[in-house]
């Protein structure tokens, strides 16, 4: 069984990388990925029952936090009602997306910007290192680089420290990062393509 | 034409680098990467003291090059499973995408079968935490609050949301990893995580974890690469200060 499960897998990822290559594989190429997206639908209604499962286990058992789990339920139960009355953009749907997880998202992305304060604040209890000290540094200038303030911008700063900061050094940076995660990336594609990295088909006994 | 010479060259090196792995006997030099080597105490006190470990694989699309970074997080989730198979608690492991969630049940599952303790699998260990930026972020947060987690490790793709994970395992005192490819979460987790993984680490997590031959291999791969790669650089920039290109 496992054997099969590293065939069918080597298989499909050879022909489609064959396909970026080899136009005469272009069709096997789409129908294989026509299948992917059809096989990522399932797995989300599968992944949906996961969630409703845990929650459900977690009701049964009267776990801590309970509480949230039945709203949990009662909401994707309800939504699911709604979005089989009507269409994705009709009017129910549309409605609880800006009513509920519009603000919900937006209270969250405020809690993360005090929470990125509070972050900045014991950076240098856990790390007193230069480096720690720099960082600070970069955050305040670009902020005060950015920040609207009553007179207007910070002179020298908005005009030049911060442009020259955020297009030299950290472009600079972010490219030699993303260079690095890129090498990452296809060397642990290829391990997964050659099966030597196996994250499907049981263990090895 | 390029892009196939180079990806044979990849491969190439791959696997005869993966195959000289595995016959050598002694462990080959890696620079220390003090993320890693916390990791390893914290998931033995973990064991010893009868936690958890909460290890989350990101919310990367199973159709997206960023499952690259969720599937290093599956290649050391095997070895973790084996390692922690004694312990009282079995870990839990939470994804952000259902497709990723299963993956990660089956790999729990094959973990448990390694080490020989197939009846400690528990398939509820294995959980889809939500879905989306905030809702993934929103289901992993009382895990870490409610199931006695003491060290937390995330490798895999997650974006700003990152710091609300690592402010919940904060605020529980476990020690936490946070290796994520995303360059804003970097950013974060240098901020704000006791133990941040930077850049490419965040694939090298399986060398350093005794994930196998095959993940020691990818490293040295990616250092030759790289080496090919600043080569090629500077000789594009000194042939382009000469007026050559």
């Amino acid at each position: 069984m496992r054997a099969l499960a590293v065939l069918i897998a080597v298989s499909v990822g050879l022909v489609t990388l064959a396909g970026y290559f080899l136009p005469v594989q272009v069709p096997f190429l789409n129908l294989i990925l026509s299948w992917a997206l059809i096989m990522a639908g399932t797995a989300t209604f599968i992944g949906v029952f996961n969630l409703i499962s845990m929650h459900g286990l977690k009701i049964t058992r009267r776990e801590k936090g309970s509480g949230y789990s039945v709203f949990l339920i009662l909401a994707v139960f309800s939504t699911f009602a709604l979005g089989l009355s009507s269409s994705p953009t009709g009017v129910p749907l549309t409605f609880l997306f800006n009513a509920i997880i519009l603000p919900t998202q937006t209270s969250l992305m405020a809690v993360l910007a005090i929470t990125l304060l509070y972050s900045a604040i014991r950076l240098l209890r856990y790390r007193p290192t230069m480096m720690s000290i720099v960082f600070l540094i970069s955050v305040i200038v670009i902020l005060l680089g950015y920040v609207t303030l009553p007179f207007g911008d910070v002179p020298i700063i908005s005009t030049w420290i911060r442009p020259w900061v955020m297009q030299v050094l950290a472009v600079g940076g972010a490219r030699g990062l993303l260079l690095g995660i890129a090498l990452g990336t296809l060397v642990t594609g290829l391990r997964v393509l050659f099966a030597v990295d196996r994250p499907y088909g049981g263990g090895n006994k | 034409m390029m892009e196939l010479l180079i990806l044979g060259l990849c491969s190439f090196l791959l696997l005869v680098i993966t195959i000289f792995k595995r016959r050598q006997k002694k462990q080959s030099y890696k620079r220390v990467i003090p993320a890693f080597d916390n990791l390893k105490r914290a998931i033995g006190l973990s064991v010893e003291d009868g936690t958890r470990l909460h290890v989350s694989i990101g919310r990367a699309d199973l159709l997206d090059s960023k499952m690259m970074s969720a599937m290093a997080g599956l290649g050391i989730l095997r070895s973790l499973v084996e390692r922690t198979s004694v312990s009282d608690k079995p870990p839990i492991v939470t994804a952000g995408d259902s497709a990723l969630a299963m993956l990660a049940q089956d790999t729990l599952q094959a973990g448990y079968e390694d080490a020989g303790a197939e009846d400690l699998y528990r398939a509820s260990t294995g959980r889809l935490s939500g879905m989306g930026q905030f809702g993934y972020a929103a289901g992993v947060m009382p895990i870490i609050r409610d199931e006695n987690v003491s060290a937390s490790l995330l490798i895999g793709h997650s974006g700003v949301e990152t710091a609300l994970l690592i402010d919940a395992a904060e605020r529980e005192n476990a020690f936490n990893v946070f290796a994520s490819d995303d360059l804003a979460a970097q950013a974060i987790s240098y901020a704000a995580a006791q133990e941040p993984v930077l850049g490419e680490d965040v694939f090298a997590a399986g060398a350093y974890l005794g994930a196998g031959a095959s993940h020691e291999a990818s490293i040295t791969v990616q250092d030759i690469l790289r080496w090919l790669l600043i080569a090629g650089l500077i000789t594009g920039a000194a042939l382009k200060f000469v007026g050559v290109i």
